[in-house]
């Protein structure tokens, strides 16, 4: 084997290779693109903003708007103490944690909603006693709707902000400590203002991903016009009595989706820059 | 990559699309679209046909009749349509997908209650009882609409909890203990065994709860489709769909 073949066989070798890379990535690209550009094909143009005019479409989109909002802010109360957690504290199952935490990413949003029927039902673990000592019951109500809704977004909010938190660094929390600033000072003119750009994106990402939620959300809380009626059950139910009006609130969500996956500019769960 | 290689990357991609031609020999396959509600029947029924018919399979499309209409009408492949009004079964037939309907089942409304009643409902006037959680099937779907038939007729003003997406998941609701009444068929309280119970309402008429089915498109598998079809009416269809809470058309 001469030093001059040697390049030439390599390449030859490596054609069929790149050929299947770029059949792969070709295929990847259209299964990605394909649905939404068919969204986009059908989508009555002309009828749009009639569509969005019906009463029965404005309140669907008032009620994901409160709900998104209500269950993104549930998700920064009790998501950045966790992502804290998880990226700060070392103890005994912290592995096992992170999986239960991150487990509704991957869960079927139905099982969810069942789950939640199991802990916060009539019959449920906690929901039966809540029942009996206060009369409020969950399911079929908007503040179901919001529970069932975090519980899917919520993972989305702790992985990106414990994603911030390893990023800090710990030195400057540590000097400003020992220049005299308390704990608490230390979280809230330090870490925090540090911390902003991952609270900004996971917070939009576990905001959008709400937005979105289906399964979860009509297993647990069920559908009514509303009060539990969310933008996704809408679009479900649409689907064979207007598909007009299901495609125009799918592309409501798209244009909510994109919007804040390129005003995140890659800095979502934890990976870009 | 050269733009060279992306062409011929395009043409096996598209290639390979072209390829998916079943063969001939593959064992049959009988795909029957029915509504939610006729689930344990249709499979017994199907159970019957296989075993008539060695290699024969049956593959069930079960959902509320006016997600199968939809399914149809966007062109999905089925060989059977069972809806559980006319009304899906109109879209079927207009769009010219379904021909010749036949009633082949009928059913009643009950209200579906936890087992022993423990919210003593009696009747339709009952679920206007604001210590009640009522579920209704959504209005889309056949169930829903004889549901609110029959409450209109009877005048009664229920405020649902939710309005479920097929007459299935409203029974569900009972099943779990999360609502305390539910507007169902008779067979679908049948077809949960013990864990819910019927409220049997007065013998109503009007209602007019009937079953048609026919053939669709008469393409793939006419033969075998009309046979499960004459099943449905000869007397072990008859004695299945019985068994199950349907009565005769």
């Amino acid at each position: 084997m001469t030093a001059a073949t040697e390049p030439r066989r390599r390449r030859a070798g490596e054609r069929p290779v790149t050929a299947l890379v770029g059949l792969a990535l070709t295929a990847g690209i259209v299964l990605l693109v394909l649905p939404l550009l068919g969204l986009l094909a059908r989508t009555p143009w002309s009828r749009i903003l009639a569509l969005l005019g019906e009463p029965a479409l404005r309140e669907t989109l008032r009620l994901s708007l409160l709900v998104s909002v209500a269950s993104a802010a549930l998700s920064l109360v009790l998501g950045v103490p966790l992502a804290w957690l998880l990226a700060r504290v070392s103890f005994p199952g912290k592995r096992l944690l992170r999986a239960l935490c991150v487990l509704p990413m991957v869960l079927p949003p139905v099982v969810g909603g069942v789950a939640l029927l199991a802990a916060f039902g009539r019959r449920g673990l906690v929901g039966a006693p809540l029942e009996r000592l206060t009369g409020i019951t969950l399911p079929f109500t908007t503040a179901g709707v919001v529970l069932a809704v975090t519980f899917v977004s919520l993972p989305f909010l702790v992985v990106t902000v414990e994603a911030g938190f390893r990023g800090l660094d710990a030195r400057i929390e540590e000097a400003a400590a020992t220049l005299g600033a308390s704990r608490w000072t230390v979280i809230r003119r330090v870490s925090l203002p540090m911390l902003a750009p991952s609270l900004a994106a996971g917070s939009a990402l576990a905001w959008a991903r709400a937005l979105g939620e289906f399964g979860a959300s009509i297993t647990f809380a069920g559908n009514l016009g509303g009060s539990t009626r969310t933008v996704p059950l809408a679009v479900y139910l649409e689907l064979h009595r207007d598909p007009d009006a299901a495609i125009v609130l799918s592309l409501v969500l798209l244009a909510v989706s994109v919007a804040i996956l390129v005003g995140l500019r890659d800095r979502y769960l934890g990976v870009g820059r | 990559m050269r733009p060279r290689h992306v062409l011929v990357l395009l043409a096996v991609a598209t290639a390979a699309c072209d390829g998916g031609a079943s063969a001939a020999d593959e064992p049959a396959v009988l795909t029957v679209f029915a509504a939610a509600s006729l689930a344990e029947a249709f499979e017994d029924v199907a159970a019957e046909l296989e075993h008539r018919h060695d290699g024969l399979e049956v593959r069930l499309n079960l959902a509320g009749s006016h997600t199968l209409a939809g399914q149809l009408l966007e062109g999905a492949d089925g060989d059977v349509f069972a809806s559980a009004d006319d009304v899906e079964m109109a879209r079927v037939v207009a769009a010219g997908r379904a021909a010749d309907p036949q009633p082949f089942a009928s059913n009643d409304l009950v209200i579906a209650v936890e087992p022993g009643n423990p919210k003593a409902v009696t009747s339709l006037a009952d679920l206007a009882r604001d210590d009640l959680v009522v579920v209704l099937p959504i209005g889309d779907v056949p169930a829903g609409r004889y549901a609110a038939a029959a409450l209109e007729r009877a005048g009664v003003e229920v405020a649902p909890a939710s309005l479920e997406v097929d007459v299935r998941a409203a029974l569900g609701k009972v099943v779990l203990g999360e609502a305390d009444a539910a507007i169902v068929y008779a067979s679908d309280v049948a077809a949960v065994g013990g864990r819910a119970q019927a409220v049997a309402l007065p013998p109503d008429p009007a209602a007019g709860i009937r079953y048609p089915v026919a053939v669709v498109d008469a393409g793939r598998q006419p033969d075998l489709a009309a046979e499960f079809i004459e099943l449905l009416f000869d007397d072990t269809g008859r004695d299945l769909l019985r068994r199950h809470g349907f009565g005769a058309p």
